[in-house]
């Protein structure tokens, strides 16, 4: 569309029909217009405008930024993201609205986005971001020609289950999420793709409900189940496996950034690993969602809670926290609390509250008084907001108060009687003089039983949670963010653009347990869509709101919204039953579709938003790590513990660590501990895991509720080269030429299957074969460095070192290939 | 308002810019993210033309004394112990070190010197330096916002004091894409020991040289000092390079049949890193080999050049960087927060860093490279005019100062030869031109030919800018 043409024809005659004072008689008019405007909204009209979806993204990335909710910089008290209100869009002001409904000549609007006048246009040249184009134009103007009739954002209506009609192919899933699914298909004339073939289904239900790929006697065991519901009897069996929890609660601890150091200045050891445990035993166990989040962000102002619910509690404790005497307390104790607000921002919301530290909430209706407001719940900790002393066993145990202890009986009854031998011989030792000869004794007495106290002390399971003050914190706006400019005194209070709070008790002030009510009330509109979106991005790599961290207006848009609401309805129903709604997902024929597509397919719909064919992403890193080690026969099954550090290469914590870090010096673990589910791996956040952060694994300094997939060179290096990947392979060699077929091609397929669950084709196994020949003949040639691949093991004379060497690396290759790293 | 069933509607749709945005998310994540343009930013009209296309910034972990170093007041001899004026402290923030305490002004006990043609006051801790003043352009007048290490390193390094931002090197990663397909375009290099005292040491964040929001591709690669110069990058005991090479044919061949049956061009993207990688086992340890450097060289930076891990060292391995146009190198050098005996901990700091970052600026001229790559000096703030520790003309310490601080540049499109801005008679507040930390950003983008305002990309719905929502200024002053 031309934009000067616009300009000369449309708005000029405005500016003239106001010169004539003509405004006050097209006012009246404006009611009629909304009205049919929404009589229009009836049909299917492929030009139908929807201001959620068309319009407010061009108003938001163009006008927000000075026409939006922040008051603060607000131009011209003008709002255009609300209709009506003093400020409002609609309001006329000097005999001209900014808006008029169904007339393009009275709305200053379009004049102000169209005209030539450089000085008039908008938004201004220069700064503030570039002009409308002319699709966002288009937009507008059949906005406002049709009514300009505004929505509030989608995420803030409550989900509504609207009937779903049955899917109008008999051969395809009759359930609400296939019949949505397939009617959004069906509408671009799309047939989605036939069901994946039952190698396939299992690894990927296994990968995806387990974290683990099934093993040669699973999948053998499933494609002989023949029977009918063999599918669905596979994943109960998977659901009911206590990896299932493992899995589940490895997303949840990127979403809340759990780690196992402070994350500033030192960096020290903080154990929260009891924390992690429970979030694992919640997922196995089927606790509820709304009880999951109510024991994070309340737990301990249940009555009379249990262990679990306070080790739940520990959610408020999971922030980075800067060593004692550094910065300034109170700064400290601020950063904490807006780390508190934010991660229950993206946890629990799916809101950018931290937008609104510094101002108002440049696109969502969330004012700086409304983040203060909830600031005020989470500013009460009873306890210091930096860490304490660096000796003692708290430090050594990485505990900082508030904690709570949990003594086994014989440790209670030593601690005790240390206690009192403590006293005993403090109160002799003050019987004598200074310089008396007796002190010295009872001093080094007195020390070793304190130092016994100290150790007996650090073995007593101990779990950081969250605990009020009795007297609450007052709490401030913090002019422009900053923590020592107060403003405006705030009460606890939450959002005004959701529903009112509830009380538990009318008279006093509301308390953090009323806010985790309010947050699983089934009136709030965010809380289960959130949910629910995240675990559909587990199981198909992107979530039906790609943006799952922000549900605000400048997220994106649902590709289906119909289905995002009906699962969250349906979840609610459900008594928010995880497993429920995990089951109602992978058994769909919407994810058990396959995920061969020709090229075209790729290119047209890349991340698959369409879902018109299986999920297909690249494993994330610890599933990666954690195969390798399961299809070897090498992984732990033990669970639950303190985080155990596997082998990285050497050096890598030194460039960031100081002389007084605690602990300074990587040392890996041994034995078992280093063959550990990757969720128990120690998390250092200043430099995690190589292994995992190179495959995209988050630092765990911000809660980030979706991982990128990247595809790098380092990538290729770790997986070519890290050496227990590789010890990984060379046991699995070890076991195919001891334990699998004698014959070199059924080898292969031993090997293929193991690792990848499937088959190889001719020409697979042809090439990996032919590798095997080729790598046996050159280590033949070189000895050496066949003995340097295999020092360390027993080979018994019955095989030699050449072809254990060129097996190795042709299990190695295998771990390599796109198929072993992807999940389809 | 609209009623809610108008609000159910939803038929599958994707706008255009939805689309746009989908599909820059989704940059590495797909092969398509190969087809997209390179350079977001350069095609597009009204940019500055490019004066560099490389950048060296030399990080001085800690914050260096700009008193005793670049800013020089030689007003301040007379005033040793005498309380700093009201009037100039104006209740300024402290750390928690010196609140509660009295400012008591410290003069620097280092003598200054003007250097080359252009006169330019010196530091006699810098004197190889000095010698390069013709060629600097020494800016008096940085300001940050952060008064602790943490949150000014992160400030300096992602454009915010808040975690998780995108730091410098990956934005230039980002917005102007690759020149050497066979090294990282953002190398970090760590100094793995310093000379100035052990005892007020902080430690570094991997989130320095972080991408943050942008797609991980971008993120820094942090060389170690020890071992393999890129994680996993040798071989293991027991594969040499032909064996590599046959077990790459071998994933490579069933990889191909599997992308002609599969259908998902993201398997032709893993080909091809697992080539690059295979690239890479060659072209980084060429890169780290000195063997080939004349002793001429070697001696330009110095006795510490041959100690790997040395700041030395580094500065030499950030030339061959340079050479085989890595877009950006970072080095981090430790030990500058001296909070006490700074007379005794700077000269073995100024050791470090003086002569081999005066030899890069030497090397880098040599072989042309000087014109078209930026080099940064700078930290994360100032340090105080009032005394910390003892307080005798020669025994102090300074404490964190954000209200001024000074750093150079050199090189491609910068001015040699001038200072930039002032700040008052106790190098306290900044009295003429003011840099912030975004307008050091904004010019650096200029000179390589970005306009800061449009190198954005969109993340917890807004365009985020390495410079930040506050207005960023280009600094002309300091241009050539």
């Amino acid at each position: 569309m031309d934009r000067s043409r616009l300009a000369k024809s449309e708005a000029v005659p405005r500016r003239f029909l106001l010169a004539l004072g003509f405004t006050a008689v097209l006012a009246p008019l404006l009611f009629d217009a909304a009205a049919m405007a929404a009589a229009g909204h009836k049909s299917e009209d492929p030009d139908r405008v929807d201001f959620n979806r068309d319009v407010r993204p061009v108003l938001a990335e163009h006008c927000f930024a000075c026409h939006g909710p922040d008051a603060a910089d607000r131009k011209a008290d003008l709002r255009l993201d609300i209709a009506t209100g003093d400020d409002g869009a609609y309001r006329e002001r000097s005999g001209a609205a900014a808006i008029k409904p169904g007339s393009l000549e009275d709305s200053e609007v379009w004049y102000r986005v169209t005209t030539e006048f450089e000085e008039e246009l908008m938004p201004p040249p220069g700064a503030h971001g570039e002009p409308l184009d002319a699709e966002e134009l288009d937009v507008i103007r059949r906005w406002i020609v049709g009514g300009a009739a505004y929505q509030d954002h989608w995420a803030f209506v409550p989900p509504r289950d609207r009937e779903v009609p049955h899917a109008a192919d008999p051969t395809w899933g009759q359930g609400p999420i296939d019949s949505l699914v397939l009617a959004g298909l069906q509408a671009e004339g799309v047939a989605p793709a036939p069901r994946a073939d039952r190698r396939t289904l299992i690894r990927r239900a296994t990968l995806d409900i387990t974290g683990l790929p099934p093993t040669r006697d699973e999948v053998r065991a499933f494609l002989a189940d023949e029977g009918p519901g063999a599918y669905g009897r596979l994943v109960d069996r998977l659901l009911a496996k206590p990896q299932y929890g493992e899995h589940m609660a490895r997303f949840w601890l990127d979403l809340v950034r759990f780690a196992d150091t402070n994350g500033v200045h030192h960096d020290h050891f903080r154990d929260l690993s009891p924390y992690r445990d429970w979030v694992i035993r919640a997922f196995n166990d089927g606790l509820p969602y709304d009880r999951f989040a109510t024991e994070q962000l309340a737990g301990d102002l249940l009555p009379d809670p249990t262990t679990d619910q306070l080790t739940a509690s520990g959610f408020h404790r999971l922030h980075l926290i800067i060593d004692g005497g550094t910065m300034l307390p109170e700064e400290s104790l601020s950063r904490n609390v807006i780390d508190r607000v934010s991660s229950f921002g993206t946890a629990f919301m799916g809101m950018t509250l931290q937008c609104a530290v510094c101002h108002d909430h440049k696109y969502d209706p969330i004012r700086q008084k409304d983040f203060f407001q909830l600031y005020a719940f989470f500013n009460n900790l009873d306890g210091a907001p930096e860490t304490g002393r660096r000796s003692g066993a708290d430090f050594v145990r990485g505990l900082q108060p508030p904690y709570v202890r949990f003594p086994t009986e014989e440790q209670s009854a030593r601690l005790a009687e240390l206690t009192k031998q403590i006293e005993q011989a403090k109160s002799k030792l003050a019987a004598f003089e200074k310089g008396h000869a007796e002190r010295e004794p009872l001093d080094a007495e007195i020390k070793g039983l304190q130092r016994e106290r100290n150790g007996v002390e650090t073995g007593v399971h101990a779990v950081m949670v969250m605990k009020e003050r009795a007297e609450p914190r007052p709490a401030f706006v913090f002019e422009r963010g900053a923590y020592d400019q107060l403003g405006e005194p705030v009460e606890r209070d939450t959002p005004a653009f959701l529903p009112p709070l509830v009380k538990d008790d009318e008279g006093a002030a509301p308390t953090r347990l009323d806010l985790a009510r309010w947050v699983v009330a089934p009136e709030n509109p965010l809380t289960a869509r959130v949910a629910v979106n995240r675990f559909w991005q587990q199981f198909f790599g992107v979530g039906l709101v790609k943006t799952s961290e922000d549900f605000g207006t400048r997220g994106e848009w649902p590709r289906h919204l119909d289905l995002l609401d009906h699962l969250a309805v349906s979840f609610r129903e459900s008594g928010w039953d995880v497993k429920a709604l995990v089951r109602r997902i992978v058994t769909s024929e919407t994810y058990q579709q396959s995920s061969v597509a020709p090229p075209e397919a790729f290119e047209r719909d890349p991340e698959n938003r369409r879902l018109a064919r299986g999920a297909r992403f690249r494993l994330d890193a610890e599933i990666i790590r954690d195969q390798v080690l399961a299809t070897s026969g090498l992984l732990s099954q033990e669970m639950f513990g303190k985080s155990v550090k596997p082998p990285q290469p050497a050096g890598v914590w030194k460039a960031v660590t100081l002389p007084d870090s605690y602990p300074r010096i990587f040392a890996p673990d041994v034995g078992e501990d280093i063959r550990r589910r990757s969720v128990y791996t120690f998390w250092k956040r200043a430099m995690p895991p190589p292994q995992m952060t190179i495959l995209n694994a988050p630092g765990r300094e911000s809660c980030v509720a979706r991982r990128e997939r990247t595809n790098t060179p380092l990538q290729a290096l770790l997986l070519m080269n890290e050496e227990e990947y590789l010890k990984a392979a060379r046991h699995l060699a070890m076991e195919g030429l001891e334990h699998g077929p004698k014959e070199a091609g059924a080898r292969v397929d031993w090997l293929y299957e193991t690792i990848t669950a499937r088959l190889p084709g001719a020409s697979v196994r042809e090439s990996l074969l032919a590798a095997a020949g080729d790598l046996e003949a050159m280590y033949g040639k070189d000895p050496t460095l066949a003995l340097e691949l295999c020092a360390g093991l027993e080979l018994g004379g019955a095989f030699e070192a050449p072809e254990v060497a060129a097996w190795t690396m042709v299990t190695s290759a295998i771990h390599n290939l796109d198929v072993t790293r992807t999940r389809d | 308002m609209m009623s809610d069933r108008t609000t159910q509607e939803n038929t599958p749709y994707l706008s255009r810019r939805g689309f746009l945005r989908s599909t820059s998310m989704g940059l590495g994540a797909t092969a398509l993210g190969a087809l997209l343009p390179r350079s977001v930013a350069s095609a597009q009209e009204g940019e500055p033309a490019p004066r560099a296309k490389r950048v060296i910034f030399l990080f001085m972990a800690g914050a260096p004394s700009q008193l005793d170093l670049f800013d020089h007041k030689p007003g301040l001899q007379k005033l040793l112990g005498e309380p700093l004026p009201e009037s100039i402290s104006q209740g300024q923030r402290v750390t928690a070190m010196t609140r509660g305490r009295e400012q008591r002004i410290v003069p620097s006990m280092f003598g200054f010197q003007p250097a080359g043609k252009s006169g330019v006051e010196w530091s006699e801790l810098l004197p190889h330096l000095s010698r390069q003043a013709d060629r600097i352009c020494v800016v008096k007048s940085m300001r940050t916002n952060a008064i602790n290490h943490d949150p000014g390193k992160t400030f300096m390094c992602t454009g915010s004091e808040i975690n998780g931002r995108a730091s410098m090197g990956s934005w230039l990663s980002y917005g102007l894409g690759t020149m050497n397909r066979d090294l990282p375009d953002f190398v970090v290099l760590n100094s793995a020991f310093w000379t100035g005292g052990k005892r007020n040491v902080q430690g570094l964040y991997s989130r320095l040289w972080g991408s943050g929001y942008l797609p991980s591709k971008h993120q820094g690669v942090a060389f170690q000092t020890a071992g393999d110069p890129v994680l996993f990058l040798s071989n293991p005991k027991g594969v040499d390079a032909a064996v590599r090479r046959r077990m790459l044919d071998a994933v490579g061949d069933v990889n191909r049949a599997h992308l002609e049956k599969a259908g998902d061009p993201e398997i032709g993207t893993t080909i091809a890193q697992q080539e690059m990688a295979f690239r890479m086992q060659s072209s980084v340890p060429e890169l780290t080999d000195l063997s080939g450097e004349p002793k001429s060289v070697l001696d330009l930076y110095g006795p510490e050049v041959h100690k790997p891990g040395s700041f030395a060292r580094n500065c030499l391995l950030a030339r061959r960087m340079i050479e085989r146009d890595v877009r950006f190198v970072q080095l981090f050098h430790r030990g500058w927060d001296h909070h006490s005996i700074l007379p005794k901990q700077l000269p073995g700091q100024c050791y470090d860093v003086d002569q081999p970052s005066a030899a890069l600026l030497t090397d880098l001229a040599n072989r042309g490279l000087l014109d078209d790559t930026i080099v940064v000096f700078a930290g994360e703030f100032g340090r105080t005019v009032y005394g910390q520790g003892k307080l005798a003309r020669d025994d102090y310490g300074r404490d964190h100062h954000p209200r001024c601080f000074s750093a150079w540049l050199a090189g491609g499109g910068i001015q040699g030869g001038i200072t930039y801005g002032e700040t008052d008679d106790f190098s306290y507040n900044v009295v003429r031109d003011p840099v912030e930390v975004r307008d050091l950003h904004a010019t650096m983008l200029h000179l390589l030919g970005v306009d800061h305002e449009r190198l954005t990309f969109p993340f917890q719905g807004l365009d985020q800018k390495l410079t930040g929502v506050e207005e960023a200024r280009v600094v002309k002053g300091i241009l050539a």
